[in-house]
């Protein structure tokens, strides 16, 4: 499996440490059911069969954790960002 | 010796006949030709049984000339080197080689278990599911030695293997699996648009069906031709060819792993050269042109010695001129096999009669038959064979049945094409009736296949096809393909009539030769329900040999098809796994064995250390110097008290440079150290360090260390040896996907910096001589931390911290200077007897000290635990807060950090024990907890040791049963707290 | 059909002709007292324990495809009951003693076969966890042994005691753990449940569940509906996949394990070996393949299928430990998809729909675990309370803290 990492190019998953999904958002640890929500964050997962987004950090490389989406059936990788480049843009107006 | 090569033709074929190559098979010496495989140069020499079977220990011969090969598998070489289940046909020929039969005692001819064939009638499928229950106990003892004596095939080697193993790595446009026709016209008008193509083929002389084609292609014999082609090839500066590489499986996003058998014709590897290659092989495409495989028709006595496939004999004939036997019959289904017998007679080949299942063959074929003087009987089955090696054939024909002499029948089912790649992504074959044959279905992405693996079987069609898949697959990736040049070849009509299996022949029809699988466990196998093609595998193990069914996964399915009256797509799809012939496991490790298993970290002091007779342990990847032995100690006990006593009484240094150093730089870094640390950091003094506990998520402890605060915006933190990757990961994971908004930036600097920790009450004389400013307990108190230079200039920070309840620096220099830095605290602290320690000491000292380690950090912790409940700020968030709040996580029957010595002071103490309260039974009920560290305390003169147990702080002074029966003991303990010297921390505060 | 020594004989005798199927090809009736969903070796196995033990009979167990053609037939057949927590060992040893009477109980030699299963350690520390083990094993009244240097030698000669990168140490061993074939044991089940009136169907797709009000009263399937008072999954693999349809979200992610199998060879290694210094262990079967595996990919995945770098890593911790293996070859490589759960420990329990009862989170320890896990989830189904030895598995757990963390690694199911 290769991932096409933003920074070095192409290399193969090997160079990585993955973390599943990246989809999930870290709950205010302030809000009053803080522990429910930290209960699902850290414990459920939708561990779809299909289309996942997930973090991979490229341990081996340029140290970047990336956004990568990825098919659980088939493992066909459709591209990769730089989680700091998306947490940015998710924060700027549109 | 026998007549050398007594079956080999005066002429042709593509062996050098100048270069005789000795070799021996079961101890008896023959001559082969270069040129020649093993099974070739063994038919040469008139041998004909060359194994035994798997079930029955049933004579066989060699089948097929190929991959496919279910019976000649031998034990190639010897001693340190043998290797067993070898296939005899596809092993190229060296001088010297040394082969043996394998699965007989005491010998081939004469097998010891080929009365099991008399026993055959209870051993069908699934024999063993039925039996041997009773008694119970008699399994281990007595069925199951005696069975698995009796299976498996080869013997491993009895001692390393002394090979090395090689991988690589490489990249190209297109990878072209397959040096036949297709594969090569592929390749060819690949290269000529400027891909970078590799062409990989398994075999040792590419052209695959090329070599043993009898006819002209382009004006040339058709060897001739693939040698033009790969020379071409060759030529070219963006083509590799890759022989004797084996393309074995197809993994994601284009990567292809091949096996090169770099050596394995040489009987042994060249100075400097591996055996095997394992390469990883990076195509943005590729075109599978693997050919496909014949496939035998399953009748009664099928497995004598003699009969072989009809592609093999004409492979024999053609390629390695060599006669299979000297008086040849077809049985066959097809055209194909005509024409092959054809040309082998052409060439020499002895073939007398041909015998069609089909009632209506083409007049023009027969007639060329007759026209040679071969007989022929259309509408005719071989039921029975006859002789020790094949004698002779008994026939049914439409006018009755007659025996026929012949020593050879080849034999001719049809074709299956080499499907085995398409499948490694899941993909299924699909049945195509008119082939009557599985062609490939949804093939793995960038995976395209050409000629006869995909069911093209005219080699006019297959080179057509092989320049069309490769003109395809050059223009998809955008190079501009020039009109290929394709050499026409007329192909004649292909013409197969499916026949599977003689009903009713006599003797045991076998499906799966080298499982011994016949016709009749099939026919169990659908008695009791195990129709699917999945059961039906698995219960009689049909297609789970070395062959992975190669040449019986289609007729088992047809017989099976033909007892459920399903068809045989219906009743299943032939599917195959990686690899896609068998690999060594010394390739797939390659260098990684022994002590290049994994690589070795050295601190930067490791020449220093081993010039002081360090002893070296392993803790994870480094190397760590363990004590320093010193000359008439008795034990490694001796030495590190001397060691400990010495730094508890003057002063000792050790190299700790292995914790993960990672220097975090920014204006929100004690902010962001807040939210991973229980505790706060943004408060902390600049040139000061600090303790910090960190959890995961979930709420248990992560890791411990200092962090130290060198300037308003600029924090180094340290982290345990074990956890140095995990904690950076950890961060970086924080800073970027949590909390990106942080002007903080990491980097782990755990290999810039030596770091060495100078303990004891004469540390601060020492290092003062090595510092160049001043480290008074003003310059320098207790928890201090300042950049400043040593040695005369040399970058340096220094930490005034204590692992160990001493008076404790700990001194970072940039790490080519820690050697240096090493042999100048030795120097300074010559005159206070200063003392190099190991990992073996530092324990025994943090241990005395009560502080945790690796093993009460195992994952399992809470913060409170292990006692650090008070630390967790309340006035902040941090990683792991809201889940530590858990009811399971804060129960109070928790067990708890606390410490331990021995009731009897002179008893041992043993990590791992559990603790019983007195009294009560050994079990799990009763556990209380368990013993994490100990140590023998020089300064106590007695064990002690660190645990965890339920409510442990409020039961300081209670006994109770430290049990460790995996070791034979059972102690009794007082509980106590875990500082067991200097608890006020008077000393380190000095 | 009994089997025994004079089937065979009589079988022999008569050209193999009375042999009759081993179970029913069963059509899926309309409704059912219990439906388990999956056939795999846990669906049959608690199909079987609820028939056997609880005599509720009129159970069906729906699989997608054919039986055991998932983790029950992809997996490296070891049973053992050397776990560590006290949430784990009642559990796994009540496996073990089901399966010290299994061939007897089914009629069916599933070759349980006790060779033992040696843990090797390479340091003080990892002696020290295997002691912790080993005497928790004790205190469960289970067997162990905590071997040095030398014994393991005695056992093992082959292995690299001298050029070792990590040398041996010593190891744990538990005498009784060992293989069984795992075909065998999907097979024994299935007929023995067939032949106490259980409904095994296969090719049965459950598409879906039949709901009144919040609880589940049946399953939609590619052969129509079934209804039934009780629904157990057992799909470990695909549970997230089966618990989406009843809108559920468990604490599992999908990942593929990769499993190993050489070429036949005559005996070469006894029992079930592991290696501590990397991520590989190994048996060989009856028939002489070395059988061998080692960590998970550690990506999310339902491909049944891994990648070069765990494939090298495997066969680089086989020639550590043992460096004659190099000229034997790997016969076939596959991959299952395990349930990997977020404390590495599985689940047995109701759900929070009324009628839907899970097994699931197996990890890569299913296969020892079938025949609890079967009586177990049997017992849950019928008693509606969970067996004594399975109480820690537990649902809620994740949101109570009495978590079962072996490895210590927290929610991070690539690390168990």
């Amino acid at each position: 499996m290769r991932i096409p990492c933003p920074y070095c190019g192409e290399r193969d998953a090997h160079e990585f440490a993955t973390l599943g999904d990246a989809t999930l958002t870290r709950p205010d640890p302030a809000a009053a059911d803080a522990d429910a929500q930290f209960h699902d964050y850290v414990y459920l997962r939708d561990n779809p069969a299909g289309a996942h987004e997930e973090w991979w950090y490229h341990a081996n490389g340029c140290r970047q954790w990336l956004r990568v989406a990825r098919d659980t059936r088939t493992h066909a990788i459709s591209g990769a960002v730089a989680a700091r480049a998306t947490e940015q843009a998710s924060g700027e107006p549109a | 010796m026998s007549a050398p090569n007594r079956n080999r033709l005066t002429s042709g074929g593509l062996i050098d006949r100048a270069k005789s190559l000795g070799f021996s098979f079961d101890g008896t010496s023959y001559q082969g030709y270069e040129g020649d495989t093993l099974a070739s140069a063994l038919l040469a020499n008139g041998v004909r049984l060359v194994g035994r079977s798997f079930k029955y220990h049933r004579p066989r011969g060699i089948v097929a000339a190929g991959a496919e090969e279910p019976n000649a598998l031998v034990e190639l070489r010897s001693g340190a080197r043998r290797e067993p289940n070898t296939r005899a046909t596809v092993t190229e020929l060296y001088d010297g080689l040394v082969a043996s039969s394998q699965n007989r005692w005491p010998s081939l001819a004469f097998d010891a278990l080929s009365l099991n064939r008399f026993l055959s009638p209870f051993l069908g499928a699934g024999f063993y599911y039925k039996t041997f229950m009773w008694p119970a106990a008699f399994w281990e003892k007595l069925y199951e030695p005696i069975i698995r004596r009796a299976a498996g095939l080869g013997r491993a080697a009895e001692e390393a293997d002394p090979d090395h193993y090689e991988k690589a790595t490489a990249f190209c446009d297109l990878l072209v699996i397959g040096a036949g026709p297709a594969g090569l016209m592929a390749a060819l008008t690949a290269a000529r648009s400027g891909a970078r193509v590799i062409l990989a083929d398994e075999d040792f002389l590419p052209g695959g069906g090329l070599n043993a084609e009898a006819g002209d292609i382009d004006r040339r014999p058709a060897p001739a031709f693939a040698a033009h082609v790969v020379a071409e090839l060759t030529s070219l500066p963006n083509v590799r060819v890759m022989r004797r590489t084996t393309v074995f499986g197809v993994y994601d996003s284009g990567t292809y792993g091949a096996l090169e058998r770099v050596s394995d014709h040489l009987p042994e590897p060249l100075p400097f050269q591996p055996r095997q290659r394992l390469w990883r092989l990076i195509a943005r495409r590729a075109v599978l042109a693997a050919g496909a495989t014949e496939r035998p028709i399953v009748f009664g006595g099928n497995d004598r010695p003699g009969v072989m496939l009809a592609g093999a004999v004409g492979t024999y004939v053609q390629r390695h001129a060599v006669l299979p036997g000297q008086k040849i019959a077809l049985f066959a289904n097809n055209d194909g096999a005509w024409r092959e017998m054809l040309a082998a007679q052409a060439a020499g080949a002895p073939v007398e009669t041909i015998i069609d299942v089909r009632a209506e063959v083409a007049p023009a074929l027969v007639a060329a038959a007759r026209a040679e003087g071969l007989r022929v009987l259309t509408g005719a089955q071989v039921i029975a064979t006859a002789g020790k090696t094949l004698t002779g054939l008994t026939v049914a024909t439409p006018s009755g049945t007659e025996r026929i002499a012949a020593d050879t029948l080849a034999v001719s089912g049809g074709w299956s094409p080499a499907v085995h790649l398409t499948c490694h992504h899941g993909g299924k074959p699909m049945w195509d009736a008119g082939l009557a044959a599985f062609v490939p279905g949804t093939c793995p992405p960038g995976l395209s296949v050409a000629g006869a693996a995909r069911g093209i079987f005219g080699l006019g069609a297959c080179l057509k096809d092989g320049a069309a898949m490769g003109a395809e697959a050059a223009e998809a990736l955008g190079f501009t393909v020039p009109a290929p040049d394709v050499p026409e070849v007329a192909d004649a009509a292909f013409a197969l009539t499916p026949f599977w299996h003689v009903e009713g022949s006599k003797g045991p029809a076998f499906v799966d030769l080298q499982n011994d699988v016949t016709a009749k466990d099939v026919g169990i196998a659908h008695k009791e329900g195990f129709r699917s093609v999945e059961l039906l595998k698995r219960y009689t193990t049909l297609g789970m040999a070395t062959d992975q069914g190669r040449t019986s996964n289609v007729t088992g399915l047809a017989i099976m098809a033909s007892l459920t009256g399903a068809s045989i797509p219906e009743t299943g799809t032939t599917i195959f796994r990686p690899p896609y012939t068998p690999v060594s496991l010394g390739a797939l490790a390659g260098h990684h064995r022994g002590k290049d298993f994994r690589p070795v970290r050295l601190t930067p002091t490791h020449e220093w250390a081993r010039a002081q007779g360090a002893v070296f342990i392993e803790t994870g990847a480094w190397l760590r110097a363990q004590y320093f032995p010193r000359k008439g100690e008795k034990d490694w006990l001796e030495t590190v008290s001397r060691e400990v006593t010495a730094v508890r009484a003057s002063v000792g240094l050790i190299d700790v440079s292995t914790f993960g150093k990672i220097d975090l730089q920014g204006a929100d870094v004690g902010a962001f150290l807040d939210r991973v640390y229980i505790n706060g950091f943004a408060g902390l003094a600049v040139g000061k360090a600090r303790y910090g506990v960190m959890l995961r998520e979930d709420g248990m402890v992560m890791d411990d260390g200092t962090t130290a605060r060198l300037s308003p915006e600029h924090y180094v933190m340290t982290t345990t040896t074990a956890n140095a990757a995990k904690v950076f990961q950890h961060l970086e994971f924080c800073l970027q996907v949590l909390w990106p908004e942080l002007d903080v930036a990491l980097s782990s600097v755990s290999e810039q910096w030596a770091q060495i920790a100078l303990a004891g009450p004469r540390a601060r004389d020492v290092l003062a001589r090595v510092a160049d400013g001043d480290v008074s307990n003003a310059a320098l108190p207790f928890m201090g931390a300042i950049e400043c230079t040593v040695m005369g200039g040399v970058k340096a920070r220094l930490f005034r911290l204590s692992f160990s309840g001493e008076l404790g620096y700990e001194i970072a220099v940039p790490a080519r200077h820690g050697a240096a830095l090493a042999a100048a605290l030795m120097q300074a602290g010559e005159e206070f007897g200063i003392t190099p320690y190991g990992i073996e000491a530092l324990g025994v000292m943090r241990i005395e000290k009560g502080h945790v380690s690796g093993n009460e950090l195992s994952g399992q912790t809470t913060a409170g635990d292990l006692g650090f409940g008070r630390m967790a700020s309340t006035k902040k968030d941090y990683i792991g807060r809201v889940m530590a709040a858990r009811p399971g996580l804060t129960d109070p029957e928790r067990p708890c950090f606390v410490g331990f010595r021995p009731v009897d002071r002179s008893r041992r103490l043993r990590a791992g024990a559990h603790f019983l309260k007195l009294g009560a039974a050994p079990t799990l009920a009763n556990d209380q907890g368990y013993m994490t560290s100990v140590a023998y305390s020089p300064h106590l003169r007695h064990w002690i040791g660190l645990g965890l147990i339920k409510r442990g702080p409020e039961r300081l002074g209670e006994r109770v049963r430290a049990y460790d029966p995996v070791r034979g003991e059972e102690i009794e303990v007082e509980i106590c707290a875990p500082g067991f010297i200097d608890p006020e921390g008077v000393r380190l505060r000095g | 059909m009994r089997y025994s020594v004079f089937s065979l004989l009589a079988n022999a005798l008569n050209g193999q002709k009375g042999w009759v199927p081993a179970w029913r090809e069963a059509a899926p009736k309309p409704a059912y007292d219990v439906i388990i969903v999956g056939g795999g070796g846990h669906g049959l196995a608690t199909a079987y324990y609820l028939a056997k033990v609880h005599g509720i009979r009129n159970v069906a167990v729906l699989e997608k495809g054919v039986i055991g053609s998932g983790n029950a037939g992809r997996n490296t057949t070891i049973i053992r009951s050397n776990y560590l927590l006290p949430g784990n060992e009642p559990f796994y040893e009540w496996s073990m003693k089901l399966w010290e009477g299994l061939e007897q109980e089914l009629n069916y030699n599933a070759m349980v076969s006790q060779r033992g299963i040696l843990n090797l350690f390479h340091s003080d520390a990892q002696r020290d966890a295997y002691a912790r083990r080993g005497n928790a094993m004790r205190l469960a009244g289970v067997d162990s042994a905590l071997l040095d240097k030398a014994q393991v030698r005695a056992m093992y000669p082959f292995l690299d005691f001298d050029n070792a990168r990590f040398p041996i140490q010593g190891g744990l061993l538990q005498a009784r753990a060992g293989t069984a074939r795992h075909d065998a044991v999907v097979w024994g089940y299935a007929r023995a449940a067939d032949r106490l009136g259980v409904d095994i169907v296969q090719n049965c797709e459950v598409t879906g569940f039949i709901r009144e009000g919040d609880a589940i009263v049946g399953v939609e399937t590619t052969r129509g509906p079934v209804r039934a008072g009780k629904v157990g999954v057992a799909v470990a693999g695909s549970s997230s996949r089966v618990a989406a349809m009843a809108g559920l979200r468990l604490p599992i992610e999908s990942h593929v394990l990769q499993a190993f199998v050489s070429e036949g060879l005559k005996p070469l290694v006894d029992g079930v070996i592991t290696f501590g210094a990397g991520h590989f262990y190994i048996s060989q079967s009856d028939k002489g393949g070395l059988v061998f595996g080692g960590d998970i990919d550690g990506y999310n995945s339902y491909a049944q299928r891994g990648n070069l770098p765990v494939i090298e890593d495997v066969c680089e911790g086989g020639m550590a430990l043992m460096p004659r293996i190099g000229r034997l070859r790997l016969l076939r490589h596959w991959g299952g998809i395990m349930d990997m759960s977020m404390d590495g420990s599985p689940i047995i329990d109701r759900t929070p729909v009324p009628g839907l009862y899970l097994n699931a989170g197996w990890c890569y320890g299913g296969f020892k675990a079938t025949p609890a896990s079967g009586w177990c989830f049997a017992h849950l189904l019928a008693k509606g309370a969970p067996h004594e030895t399975a109480g820690a598995f537990r649902l809620d757990r994740f949101r109570t803290g009495h978590l079962i963390d072996e490895k210590g690694v927290g929610a991070q199911p690539n690390l168990h």
